[in-house]
């Protein structure tokens, strides 16, 4: 499985990798709102802020890359005419459909490292990372917990034809609800409950504090354990579709 | 008459079979969801940061949205006849250029009003923003003039879709262009000098910069070098985005490569 898994991901990360929309915009297009994020805080002057912004806008693209391209994954096979030879491989559906989200979810480290260094020499944003060891593995986390978000979106749209544009929707407001660019405590108090459900949140959180000094070994636990959430929550639903789509005949269809 | 019913009836069709986004499935998440979400997040940073007030991200994203349909429908509209393997058709025939892609234009100009006017309208109740009475028509007729002008952009782009494989990414980077330089989060003044001038030739700078002057309480007559000039650019992006499509139609024709990209 473990074999699997690795292959899966290396052989979708170079898919990705050669992809204009998953390799070059995955990482133009948070550079946007990154660079309109450290022009708006530049503007206001607070250097704190400025630099909470930019850990968080080093983060967004981990996230743009698996939202809109998680969620049409399962239609992509099957435009591909590969889903039912992924359907009827001894391995397990989700044990194939992991790797190809956690590897959308790894494409979004290009953009992270693009930036950080665009917030450097651009903009003078000098990140500092306080624990270099904790950082590396709160963005593993991360990486990780969203490829299950990510896993989870591709299983559930699966009826959906154009998941693409529901997965596109939800790019904002992760980004909003998670406090990607912004303390949360500036959003209605309604939306922090939720925020705590969603893995980025923990994930983004994990790495500011491993970044700017502080306490990240909680978030990151949460970040491992939502993710995890999700993803079983994912196999749950991956198990029912996949009988469902047998026994009616409809795997093709959508 | 021909070039009516070929710019009218012919740019209704293309638009309605191209443009595979009037789907509710997409509709409703991309022209309905996507813009209030932008607006929320800007507005929010906005306030995060201590820039801008309410009014200036309502206002400056709902105008900028525009730009989706006005730009992703004007690509899909001309480069989905390649995919679909209907340019060659489309281009064999004796129909005048200008009504044959003018027209195509028109629909996509009403969709980009449409999304405009809906992200101001819902933009402006979630953060109740005052806007003076006397001030919503001239702000209605600046929205529309902002999706012509950006619809002027969008022919450029759709031209260029006659060359470039990936329409969806070069649509996705001249709206973050758009995004980036035309004051729609940061005002002018504080963008750097060299991208406050760049602004100027691009579309919706004017349209945007009117519109929140009338919200401010500006009377008409205050703005209307603003909606001239962005009339003016509108014009002018349509004027580069015909002569671009002549002429990688002529190129095409003569090395044989329309079906390529």
């Amino acid at each position: 499985m473990a074999r699997v898994f690795a292959v899966a991901w290396l052989l979708h990360l170079k898919m990705l990798s050669r992809s204009a929309f998953d390799g070059v915009l995955g990482v133009l297009w948070p550079l946007f709102f990154a660079t309109i994020a450290f022009l708006m805080y530049g503007a206001g002057g607070d250097d704190e802020a400025l630099l909470y912004a930019a850990v968080g806008a080093s983060v967004m693209g981990i996230w743009s890359s698996v939202s809109t391209s998680a969620s049409s994954a399962v239609q992509r096979e099957r435009w591909a005419g590969t889903l039912e030879l992924l359907v009827i491989a001894p391995v397990r559906l989700p044990v194939v459909l992991l790797p190809i989200t956690t590897a959308m979810a790894t494409i979004g480290l290009y953009s992270m490292v693009a930036t950080l260094l665009w917030g450097r020499f651009l903009f003078g944003i000098d990140v500092p990372v306080e624990h270099p060891v904790l950082f590396c593995l709160s963005v593993l986390a991360t990486v990780v917990s969203i490829g299950m978000v990510g896993f989870l979106m591709a299983v559930t749209v699966v009826r959906y034809r154009t998941a693409w544009a529901l997965g596109s929707a939800f790019e904002e407001p992760v980004w909003l609800i998670c406090g990607f660019l912004l303390p949360i405590a500036l959003l209605p108090g309604w939306v922090e409950p939720i925020s705590w459900l969603l893995a980025p949140t923990w994930g983004v959180r994990a790495i500011r504090e491993s970044a700017l000094g502080g306490t990240p070994f909680p978030d990151l636990v949460l970040c491992l354990v939502v993710g995890l959430g999700y993803a079983a929550v994912g196999m749950f639903f991956a198990e029912r579709i996949l009988t469902a789509a047998r026994r009616n005949a409809s795997l093709a269809l959508s | 008459m021909s070039s009516a019913r070929i710019f009218f009836i012919g740019g209704l069709t293309s638009y309605r079979a191209l443009f595979n986004w009037l789907s509710p499935w997409i509709l409703v998440p991309t022209f309905v969801v996507g813009p209030i979400t932008q607006i929320l997040l800007f507005a929010y940073i906005g306030r995060a940061a201590g820039i801008g007030s309410d009014e200036f991200f309502v206002i400056g994203n709902a105008l900028q949205y525009a730009a989706i349909p006005c730009l992703f429908a004007m690509g899909n509209t001309i480069a989905d006849e390649r995919r679909q393997m209907t340019l060659g058709i489309i281009l064999a025939t004796p129909a005048p250029r200008v009504p044959l892609f003018l027209g195509r234009a028109l629909p996509v100009i009403v969709n980009g009003f449409v999304v405009s006017l809906f992200a101001l309208v819902v933009g402006g109740l979630i953060f109740s923003i005052d806007v003076p009475p006397e001030a919503m028509l001239p702000i209605v007729a600046v929205t529309a003039v902002c999706a012509f002008s950006c619809t002027g952009l969008g022919l450029v782009g759709a031209a260029l879709s006659l060359r470039v494989r990936e329409t969806a990414v070069l649509s996705n980077v001249i709206f973050g262009v758009l995004l980036i330089f035309c004051g729609v989060n940061v005002p002018l003044d504080d963008l750097p000098g060299w991208m406050a001038s760049v602004a100027a030739y691009l579309p919706l700078t004017h349209g945007i910069a009117a519109a929140r002057e009338l919200a401010d309480g500006a009377a008409v007559s205050a703005i209307v070098d603003d909606v001239a000039l962005e009339v003016a650019v509108g014009t002018v992006y349509v004027g580069i985005g015909m002569v671009m499509l002549w002429y990688f139609e002529w190129e095409s024709r003569r090395r044989a490569t329309l079906e390529m990209a």
